[in-house]
C-alpha cells in the first residue's frame, strides 16, 4: 500500500508536532507519523514547569504542553493526518520514505519531508556500565513519569546539565531518594536554580567527581565514585563508596540522523550542537531541498526552542509548495525573534556559536 | 520495602488499568494491562530481563523507548521482542533468550 | 559557592535582600534567581509590575522592594521555584518564610515541620502558618511556616516528619 502527502513530519515530539500544525493551519495537506503510543516526545515525561518567555509556555508544566499541542493537532483533522505506532524507517530516492506500523509496512510520497527525530541518550565508559539498574535519564523519565515504576529506592544521578537537574527533582517527587549527583566538571552544568532546589532537598552535588564502577553481580547495589583532577583524571586514593539500587545517566544527548543521511543531506559535526547535524538554512531546509529539520536532530537544545524551529520548518515547508505567504512570512518572524532572545545571554553562548557554524558551513558550500 | 509503583504523586495522575497475570519464567506475575511488559517486571522487582550472548553478562532494560535493544526477551515464543514497548496482555508467557535466540519457522 | 555545589553564600545572596528597613513595612519577596538564563514568569506574574528585566528575558530579575507587597503571587510562578516570601518580627523572635512546594504529602496548618536550610541540613521545627494551593497554582503549593527570627535567612524548604525523603 502507498500514501501521498504535500508535507511528510517525521517524529511527533514538540518540534514535529509544531511543524505539522503550522503546515496544516496554512493549507498544506500534511501526515504525521510517530514511533509511540503517544504524541508529545519528551514532553509527555516533564512535570516542571519550562523556563523561557511567558509570551510561549513559559511557567506552564511540560505535560500541559504537550496536551496544548495535542488538541492543536485534533482541530486541524481533515488537513493533518497522525499516525501513532508508526516509525519511519527508510527514505528511498524518488522522494518516498518506508514506514512501518505493528503489522504494514507502507511507502509514503511526499514532496517535503519535515525530519524532526529527536535525539538518543549518550553513555557513559566506566566498569559494570550495563549492569540492569544504570539507566538513562529519559528511560527513568518514562518508567516514572508515563508508567508511574519508581526505577529504585535509592538512587544515584550522573550529570549536572539540565536533564540530571530536573530529573533528580522528579525522582524526589515520585518519592525516590536521590543519594547524589556527580558531576566531573568542577561547576554545575544545568540553571542553578535547578540545582539549589535538589540541594536544599538533600541531594549532595558532587563536583569535580566522576564515576569508577557500578558495583553488583546481577543488578546494581553501590557505586564507587572519586574526587578527579582538572584533566578529569581520578585522584589516587580519594576514592568512596555508595549504596544504590540504580544509576542515572544524563549525561548529555546525540542527534538522530540516520535519516538524513539516507536522504543524501550533507551533514556536519558541530560539538556545541551534540555532534553530527544536517547542514541547514535559517528557515531549517537541509542541502536535499526537499528535506527540513527541527527540534534536536538539528542541534541538541531543549523543548521551546524545537517549538520554534518545527514552526520555522512548517511554514517554509509550506511556502515552496505553494508560494509566498504573508501569514508564514510571519511565524517565520516570531519565531525567529523568539529563538533570538531566548539563545541571548550567558547561558546560550553554546548554542549560539554552533548555529552560527552551521549558517557559515551552509552559506559556504 | 515499598512498591516500586508510584500510588500518589503531588503533579501527575496515574490511572489504574486492569489488572492481568502473566508468567515470567513459568512463575506467575501480576501486571497492569497495556503497560509496557519491561515495566510490569520493573515493578514486580525483576531487573535482570537477559544474558548477553557473548559474555553471559546480566541484561535489563535501559532506553525504555524501543532504541537501544538491551530489553529483548521471548514472548509468547516470539525471539526479540522489546519488552520495553510491548504491552503487557492476559497470560502472556515471558522468558529471558538464550543467546541470539531461534526464530520459529 | 552557588555554581560548585548548588549552594548560595550569604556574600552571593546579598544582591537579592532588601535593605534592613524595608522588613518592617511587611512581607516582601526575596528573588534567589542569580544567574542569566532565559526566563521571564516572573514579571508577568506581578501584580503591582516590581520585578524588572532590563536587558531581555536573559537577564536577572531585579524586584523594586519598595513597590513588592509580598503578595507570594510570583511564588508558585517561578519554574526555578526560586522566590520566597519573608516576613520578620511576626511575633517577637518569630519570622515567617513562604516556600514553593511541590512534594507530597502536602502539610496541613498548624502542622509542625522540619526546617531545611540551603543545603538540606535540619535547622530546627517550625509550625505551617498557611498553606495555599488553588487550582490557579497548578499544584505548586505555597507553604508558610513559622521560623525562628535568626534562621529567616536559612530556612529555604521544609519536610514533613513522616517518611520519605521529602
Amino acid at each position: 500500500m502507498s500514501r501521498k502527502t504535500e508535507v511528510f513530519v517525521i517524529g511527533g515530539g514538540p518540534a514535529g508536532l509544531s511543524a505539522a500544525i503550522v503546515a496544516a493551519e496554512l493549507g498544506a495537506e500534511t501526515l504525521l507519523v510517530d514511533d509511540s503510543a503517544k504524541l508529545g516526545g519528551q514532553l509527555i515525561k516533564q512535570t516542571h514547569r519550562f523556563f523561557g518567555s511567558s509570551n510561549r509556555d513559559a511557567g506552564i508544566r511540560g505535560i500541559s504542553i504537550a496536551s496544548k499541542l495535542c488538541k492543536d493537532v485534533e482541530n486541524l483533522k481533515g488537513r493533518l493526518t497522525v499516525l501513532k505506532n508508526t516509525a519511519a524507517v527508510g527514505f528511498y530516492s524518488n522522494n518516498e520514505v518506508g514506514i512501518l506500523s505493528q503489522n504494514a509496512y507502507e511507502r509514503v510520497a511526499y514532496q517535503r519531508a519535515i525530519v524532526c527525530t529527536g535525539a538518543t541518550e549518550n553513555s557513559l565508559a566506566f566498569e559494570n556500565n550495563d549492569l540492569p539498574g544504570v539507566y538513562g535519564a529519559g528511560g527513568v523519565q518514562t518508567l516514572m513519569n508515563v508508567h508511574g515504576i519508581r526505577p529504585g529506592h535509592k538512587i544515584l544521578m550522573v550529570g549536572s546539565g539540565n536533564i540530571g537537574l530536573i530529573v533528580s527533582y522528579q525522582l524526589i517527587q515520585a518519592g525516590v531518594e536521590v543519594v547524589g549527583l556527580v558531576e566531573g566538571l568542577p561547576t554545575i552544568g544545568g540553571y542553578l536554580v535547578h540545582a539549589s532546589k535538589i540541594r536544599r532537598l538533600g541531594v549532595p552535588i558532587y563536583t569535580s567527581h566522576t564515576i569508577l564502577q557500578a558495583i553488583g553481580e546481577t543488578h546494581v547495589e553501590g557505586a564507587t565514585l572519586s574526587r578527579v583532577d582538572e584533566r578529569f583524571q581520578p585522584v589516587p586514593n580519594t576514592e568512596f563508596e555508595i549504596k544504590c539500587d540504580c544509576i542515572c545517566l544524563a549525561v548529555g544527548l546525540t542527534p538522530l540522523i540516520d535519516l538524513f543521511q539516507q536522504a543524501h543531506c550533507r551533514m556536519v559535526h558541530i560539538g556545541e550542537l551534540g555532534g553530527l547535524v544536517p547542514l541547514h538554512d535559517s528557515g531549517m531546509k537541509t542541502t536535499n531541498p526537499d528535506v527540513y529539520v527541527a527540534g534536536d536532530a538539528s542541534g541538541i537544545e531543549e523543548a521551546t526552542t524545537a517549538i520554534l524551529g518545527g514552526r520555522i520548518a512548517g511554514a517554509r515547508a509550506y511556502e515552496s509548495l505553494h508560494g509566498k505567504s504573508e501569514k508564514a512570512d510571519q511565524i517565520v518572524a516570531e519565531a525567529k525573534e523568539e529563538l533570538k532572545t531566548l539563545r541571548s545571554g550567558s547561558t546560550g553562548e553554546r548554542i549560539r556559536w554552533g548555529r552560527e557554524r552551521v549558517l557559515k558551513e551552509v552559506g559556504a558550500c | 520495602m515499598s512498591s516500586l509503583r508510584i500510588e500518589a504523586h503531588p503533579v501527575l495522575d496515574f490511572p489504574t488499568p486492569k489488572k492481568v497475570k502473566f508468567f515470567f519464567e513459568g512463575k506467575e506475575y501480576e501486571g497492569y494491562e497495556g503497560e509496557p511488559i519491561a515495566a510490569a517486571l520493573h515493578a514486580a522487582g525483576v531487573k535482570m530481563l537477559r544474558r548477553s550472548p557473548q559474555k553471559n553478562r546480566a541484561r535489563g532494560f535501559f532506553c525504555a523507548i524501543g532504541r537501544c535493544s538491551s530489553c529483548i526477551m521471548e514472548v509468547d515464543g516470539e525471539v526479540n521482542i522489546m519488552t520495553c514497548i510491548t504491552p503487557l496482555k492476559e497470560g502472556m508467557q515471558v522468558k529471558m533468550q538464550k543467546g541470539h535466540g531461534t526464530i520459529k519457522p | 559557592m552557588l555554581i560548585n555545589d548548588g549552594i548560595i553564600t550569604p556574600e552571593e545572596l546579598k544582591c537579592a535582600l532588601p535593605p534592613e528597613e524595608r522588613y518592617k513595612k511587611g512581607p516582601v519577596a526575596i528573588i534567589e534567581c542569580l544567574q542569566d538564563i532565559p526566563c521571564d514568569p516572573c514579571v508577568s506574574a506581578c501584580p503591582v509590575k516590581a520585578i524588572q528585566m532590563k536587558e531581555g528575558i536573559t537577564d536577572k530579575p531585579v524586584l523594586d522592594f519598595e513597590k513588592c507587597t509580598g503578595c507570594g503571587l510570583c511564588v508558585p510562578k517561578c519554574p526555578g521555584l526560586a522566590i520566597f516570601i519573608v516576613q520578620k518580627n511576626i511575633a517577637p523572635g518569630k519570622a515567617a518564610v513562604s516556600i514553593s512546594y511541590e512534594l507530597l504529602p502536602i502539610p496541613v496548618k498548624d502542622q509542625m515541620v522540619t526546617l531545611l536550610d540551603r543545603a538540606g541540613k535540619e535547622v530546627g521545627e517550625g509550625k505551617v502558618i498557611r498553606v495555599i494551593n488553588p487550582p490557579a497554582y497548578d499544584k505548586t503549593a505555597v507553604v508558610t511556616v513559622e521560623v525562628p527570627e535568626e534562621k529567616v535567612m536559612d530556612v529555604r524548604a521544609v519536610r514533613v516528619k513522616s517518611g520519605g525523603q521529602s
